[in-house]
């Protein structure tokens, strides 16, 4: 797995590869500098106010210039209440456009990535690529650059007034901050680090809730209540040993800024005292500036240190967004068929339905063993062909390949006799239905769902199509019909309805190519029996491969598969392979005795219910 | 000791603005409609008291991280009083205005004079003052810090316990997710309730006390002149997060979607390439990602105009003490000592205010989770009656007169009554929804049954009678749906057993036929089990549950429905391994196949919830009813016979 992997680093942090991003925001980070600038010299001129209000007026003893003192302090914090708004907004706004174009991409992208990339990579993994490291790639690139400005500016026109007022007493409080500027980042480091096991501890807390919870029933068959309270108050006295610690040091961190503050208070109050005795202000002023240093050091130093964190964050942007695609169009397919956001469907062959397989090698990208080798098969149009075999055989693999969501190692699969490399992917995906053994529906009305498969399906289209799989009763009893929200994933409805309504949806798309991975879930015999028609209906007429469970699909089916480990192991129609007395009577067999016995159970339950047999 | 000038600009940008962040951002529960219906409801009675228990062990840490912090808050107090008496007395040489035992000890020292040209002395009570508070701070923080973790610990401890004790009838009630939400970002709610707000209130208090103390004693004009901002400024802060609160909501809101959005992308991607969706997907995506985008650059702009008002304002009243300080300084009613100490309680004052601003309007939404925990705590944990202890358990099993029904719904059991000697095998046929697993769920007491509902007993004891803990490790159940833990496999079967050993572990696993797939793994019994490990197929999790349950060798054994998803020839393994090893168990097996029955003791059939036939696998054979029904058919099957019948499917067959 991609995630155990640990990522490599970047040249500065990853920066340089963010360039691009940046780049678009060039105004912005103008923005930042002048804000910025103007905010340093506003934050660096209020203790120069406080010196002219002590040296001018306490210690010359008028009032004259009063007028002029408050009308530009006014402005002054005026101008910066203006500075700070746009600096806010800007910024706030460049984050969030920069995650929206990053995700944006991401999000593209992963349009295009190949199947052998979301069977490599979670989808909890691929998610917080989009949502997570674009957040914190947003953030480093607008409030922590425009800290460090901060933060740097203010530093440098304090110390520069300083300079200019008195340089020994200046060069004297200097000292301090390199003595803590190191401290910082020698230590700030296993600060990060502290936070990170904290939060690391704590997903791990809530894992254990969810286990307590989820295996409650389990937990008291087996009396071990004890046992895994212990095991959580380990992880929580964990926690808090670790959250103690990590205080420690931050503890540390603020005593050593507030003691390096102190030292320059006292080093000014002790080099610096006979100012006080002419210029009050003078000495107020370094004072104010000599304590107010500190704090922007260790600032700095922190955001540097996210720059550091942050690295990994662009690592793994960037390694999402230079995975290629291990399926793609050449160009020159693209240039006459278009790709899948821009198609050039005027240039579309009509599709037939035709595939074959043609010396066929396979083996998974990931994988190393040879799935099929020499692999032919020819499946006219209208052909039905069920595939079956063990839960885990990898029956879907020839479905994979159909679809070109993988494609041979060596040799063919042709549609309509050209090889399928030759026209587009999403030719060839336009011509397909695909029916998953889950359905997954996706948020929104069924209407919107229904309207997936074709956009330009008519009310009369829909009409049909919900009418032909028998799905009228599902949206009937719906209050808002065909408008109602069938909720993240679909889970307003039950599998059984789900399962109807993906076949609806098939069938809008009236495909000359149907494929279908039948559901092993058990639902109720009425449903069943609807979805049993169903699958005959959208199966009528085209070609079809049909990952089979059910017993009347596979032995209606003109090419029975049999995949055992992976390979396949028997092939032929229904009579042949159950003479041959081998792996697919062993799977008929099974299914029919389950079948059968369901069905009594079934069946007896409708009787009128028997006497109960009274106890011995 | 902040500067005014240091702290006002940048202050919110980094510290307020990103906790601020945080705070709302992440905190904001998914369910918010939840945490509002309940907080219409009413807040909970009783939220002080149920916050006082979780106190336990943590009070004093808390009362100590206060004092620690009202200690360093004086300290802070003492440096710009320090600098007056350097400006006005040792360098100014005017007459001490400071109390008598200061200038007793001064005089001590050698008098004002003496410290003006000794100013060292006075800078190293500056670093004396700053040793004080980095220890008092330092001590505040951690112990601050052990205080809040305290609590939540205890919080999530009891919580986790009582969980564990909740009667099963509550877990099937409740959704996971909510109980999970609740055990977590409500804990964290009220943690931030009592270790962040209650505390910091006080101690704001405190250093607010303080200064205006200090500033009053120098000044009361110009400490009235001061104060009289201040409540405008909290005032606004507080209107203005309440309409804050609303956006931040919408953001989130928001945020929410765009996540599903891309989690249903990522999850429903086959379907989205099948039917060539990637351009209508993107184009849906880019849509709400630009209204989320936009919301936040509106909430920017709303930002941006809250900390720059709140900055423009604490300006103003910065400018007041200059000016009117000026003009009292003028006027010989303060010296100039007096006038820089003034300015710097008054930098003091800004930041607490504002502080408090958010606390107030983060208060409000402490009592709501706080009720939401509440709802935990008050659900009864399961309780054996008067005098329930331990009773020999190798003894006949007698049901009567079981009549038994979930709530709200109709009886699933009606009146079911039967025995099983000691030792025996009992297998239990029935379908589903025929109430085969409720009545394995009685014996071992996840429900206790109604009175006058029947009674359940082993030998002569009613099992209310015996300890639900004794009952339970004396009956080794194997549910349906095997539950497998987040750990390494060898832990996983040895979980129920104290002190067992590898060899105990292998050998059970042995039994269950699993043993050859665990030594496949590369980590062998050493692999881990779920989202971090391996995940293990359904029947691998079935022969792992078996092998665990093995582990306990209890007198009795229930196996519901647990070989349903391991192939015929090792069911009939594990069955014979099971023979061997627990003769003289008494041993319940549930199914819906009959090929697992066949060499029970005895058999009943439930149907409905009422038994409808009972006997020896023999005298059911040819019964004529269900059970000769399906052994006909499976025996049928391995005759081969099923392959001449009429008709596609087993369905006709069954006619």
């Amino acid at each position: 797995m991609n995630r155990k992997k640990k990522e490599e680093g970047l040249p500065f942090f990853g920066i340089p590869k963010m360039m691009p991003l940046i780049r678009r925001y060039r105004k912005t980070v103008w923005v930042i500098i002048w804000t910025n600038v103007i905010s340093a010299v506003v934050d660096v001129a209020r203790p120069i106010f406080q010196r002219y209000a002590l040296n001018h007026y306490v210690g010359e003893r008028t009032l004259d210039t009063l007028v002029w003192f408050i009308t530009l302090f006014v402005v002054m914090i005026g101008v910066q209440a203006i500075v700070n708004y746009y600096c806010i907004k800007v910024l706030m706004a460049s984050q969030l456009r920069m995650m929206r174009d990053m995700r944006n991409d991401a999000f593209r992208h992963l349009q295009e990535l190949s199947f052998d990339y979301y069977n490599q990579n979670a989808v909890g993994y691929i998610h917080s690529r989009v949502m997570s490291d674009t957040e914190y790639i947003g953030d480093l690139f607008t409030w922590q650059i425009n800290d460090t400005c901060v933060f740097l500016l203010y530093i440098v026109g304090a110390v520069g007034v300083m300079l200019s007022i008195n340089p020994r007493l200046t060069l004297l409080i200097l000292i301090i901050l390199p003595v803590i500027a190191l401290f910082y980042s020698l230590f700030t480091g296993r600060l990060f680090e502290l936070h990170r096991e904290v939060r690391e501890i704590n997903s791990k807390i809530t894992g254990h809730f969810n286990e307590g919870i989820t295996g409650a029933k389990t937990i008291k068959s087996l009396v071990i209540e004890k046992k895994i309270e212990e095991d959580f108050r380990a992880e929580t006295t964990n926690m808090r040993s670790k959250a103690v610690e990590s205080a420690r040091q931050r503890g540390v961190f603020a005593a050593v800024t507030n003691m390096a503050s102190s030292c320059a208070l006292a080093i000014v109050l002790w080099k610096g005292g006979v100012i006080a005795a002419e210029e009050v202000g003078t000495f107020s002023l370094f004072m104010s500036y000599a304590q107010g240093l500190m704090e922007p050091v260790r600032w700095l130093i922190e955001t540097l240190a996210i720059f550091v964190q942050g690295e990994v964050n662009i690592v793994r942007y960037t390694k999402l967004m230079e995975t290629k695609p291990s399926v793609t169009d050449t160009p020159e397919v693209v240039e006459k068929y278009g790709d899948a956001f821009e198609p050039k469907r005027e240039n579309w062959e009509p599709i037939r339905g035709d595939i074959e397989f043609r010396d066929v090698d396979f083996k998974y990208p990931d994988g190393d063993e040879y799935i099929l080798e020499h692999f032919n098969l020819k499946i006219p149009f209208g052909t039905n062909v069920a595939i079956v075999g063990e839960t885990g055989a990898g029956k879907s693999t020839l479905a994979n390949l159909i679809c070109r969501f993988y494609e041979p190692t060596r040799g063919q699969v042709l549609i309509d006799g050209k090889d399928a490399r030759e026209r587009s992917q999403l030719w060839l995906h336009s011509a397909l239905g695909y029916v998953l053994q889950t359905p997954h529906l996706f948020s929104g009305t069924i209407r919107d769902n229904l309207l997936y498969a074709n956009e330009n399906a008519t009310a009369e289209e829909i009409d049909r199509a919900i009418r032909l799989v028998s799905a009228e009763n599902v949206i009937a009893k719906l209050e808002k019909g065909l408008d109602s929200d069938v909720g993240e994933g679909g889970d307003m409805l039950s599998t059984g309805e789900k399962q109807l309504i993906s076949f609806a949806r098939a069938i809008l798309a009236d495909p000359k190519i149907m494929v279908l991975d039948e559901a092993t879930a058990s639902v109720d015999t009425i449903t069943e029996q609807k979805i049993q028609a169903a699958i005959d209906t959208v199966i009528r007429g085209r070609t079809s491969i049909v990952i089979a469970h059910r017993l009347s699909t596979i032995r209606n089916a003109d090419i029975i598969l049999v995949v055992d480990a992976g390979k396949i192991v028997e092939q032929g129609r229904h009579d042949d392979l159950i003479a041959k007395k081998g792996h697919y009577y062993k799977l008929w067999s099974r299914q029919y005795e389950d079948d059968a016995i369901s069905a009594a159970w079934e069946e007896n339950r409708a009787t009128p219910a028997a006497e109960p047999v009274p106890a011995e | 000791m902040k500067t005014a000038a240091a702290s006002s600009s940048y202050a919110f940008r980094t510290t307020n603005n990103k906790e601020y962040e945080s705070d709302d951002r992440h905190l904001m529960p998914n369910n918010e409609q939840t945490t509002e219906q309940q907080a219409k409801r009413g807040v909970r009675k009783g939220n002080a008291k149920l916050i006082w228990r979780f106190l336990k062990g943590s009070k004093y840490l808390f009362l100590g991280s206060i004092l620690a912090s009202a200690v360093s808050s004086l300290a802070d107090m003492l440096d710009p009083q320090i600098i007056r008496a350097a400006i006005d007395n040792a360098i100014g040489g005017k007459p001490s205005e400071f109390p008598v035992w200061v200038n007793d000890l001064v005089d001590r020292i050698g008098g004002f004079a003496y410290l003006g040209q000794h100013l060292w002395i006075m800078a190293a009570a500056i670093l004396a003052v700053a040793l004080l508070r980095v220890a008092a701070s330092y001590c505040s923080t951690v112990i601050g810090t052990k205080a809040s973790e305290t609590l939540v610990k205890t919080m999530r401890d009891t919580l986790f316990g009582h969980i564990e004790r909740l009667p099963f009838s509550w877990h099937m009630k409740n959704h996971t997710g909510d109980i999970i939400q609740r055990c977590t970002s409500d804990v964290d709610r009220v943690r931030r309730f009592v270790a962040e707000q209650l505390t910091s209130v006080l101690r704001i208090s405190v250093y607010l006390v303080l200064s205006l103390y200090f500033m009053f004693s120098m000044n009361t004009g110009l400490t009235l002149i001061s104060i009289v901002p201040l409540p405008f400024i909290l005032l606004y802060s507080v209107l203005f997060r309440k309409q804050m609160d609303a956006g931040f909501r919408d953001c989130d809101e928001n945020e929410g979607k765009v996540s599903a959005m891309v989690q249903e992308n990522l999850t429903g991607v086959r379907v989205v390439r099948a039917f060539g969706r990637e351009k209508a997907e993107t184009d849906r995506f880019e849509k709400q990602n630009e209204y989320y985008t936009s919301l936040w650059v509106k909430m920017g702009r709303l930002l941006g105009r809250f900390f720059s008002t709140q900055d423009f304002l604490s300006g103003v009243q910065i400018l007041l003490v200059f000016v009117f300080g000026a003009v009292f300084a003028i006027h010989d009613r303060m010296t100039p000592g007096e006038y820089v100490a003034f300015i710097s309680y008054n930098s003091m004052l800004i930041r607490p205010i504002r502080m408090l601003g958010r606390m107030i309007s983060e208060m409000s939404k402490a009592g709501v989770s706080i009720g939401r925990i509440g709802y935990i705590m008050d659900a009864e944990e399961e309780k054996d009656r008067e005098g329930a202890g331990e009773a020999p358990m190798d003894r006949d099993i007698h049901f009567e007169h079981i009549t038994f029904a979930y709530e709200n719904c109709p009886d699933i059991l009606h009146d079911i009554s039967f025995d099983i000697k000691a030792g025996t095998t009992l297998g239990i046929l029935g379908g589903t929804g025929s109430g085969k697993s409720t009545l394995m769920l009685l014996l071992d007491r996840m429900y206790d049954l109604e009175p006058g509902c029947g009674t359940i007993r082993i030998g002569d004891t009613d099992i209310r009678d015996i300890r639900s803990d004794y009952l339970r490790d004396n009956i080794s159940m194997v549910l349906q749906e095997p539950f497998l833990f987040s750990r390494t496999i060898s832990e996983n079967i040895g979980i129920a057993s104290e002190g067992i050993t590898l060899e105990e572990i292998r050998s059970a696993a042995q039994a269950a036929c699993l043993d050859d797939t665990v030594t496949k793994f590369t980590q062998s019994y050493d692999t881990f089990v779920g989202e971090r490990g391996v995940t293990l197929s359904g029947g691998q999790k079935q022969r792992a549950a078996i092998a665990r349950a093995l582990t306990k060798n209890a007198p009795i054994m229930i196996f519901d429905d647990s070989l349903s998803a391991v192939d015929t020839e090792t069911d009939a393994k594990i069955r014979s391994a099971l023979q061997e090893r627990f003769g003289t168990a008494t041993i319940i097996l549930i199914s819906h196949r009959i090929t697992t029955l066949s060499k029970a003791d005895r058999i009943i059939v439930l149907e409905n919830g009422r038994i409808t036939e009972q006997g020896t696998p023999d005298e059911l054979k040819s019964n004529g009813g269900i059970y000769q029904r399906i052994y006909e058919i499976q025996s049928g099957v391995r005759e081969g016979r099923h392959i001449t019948a009429p008709g596609t499917g087993g369905k006709e067959v069954a006619r």
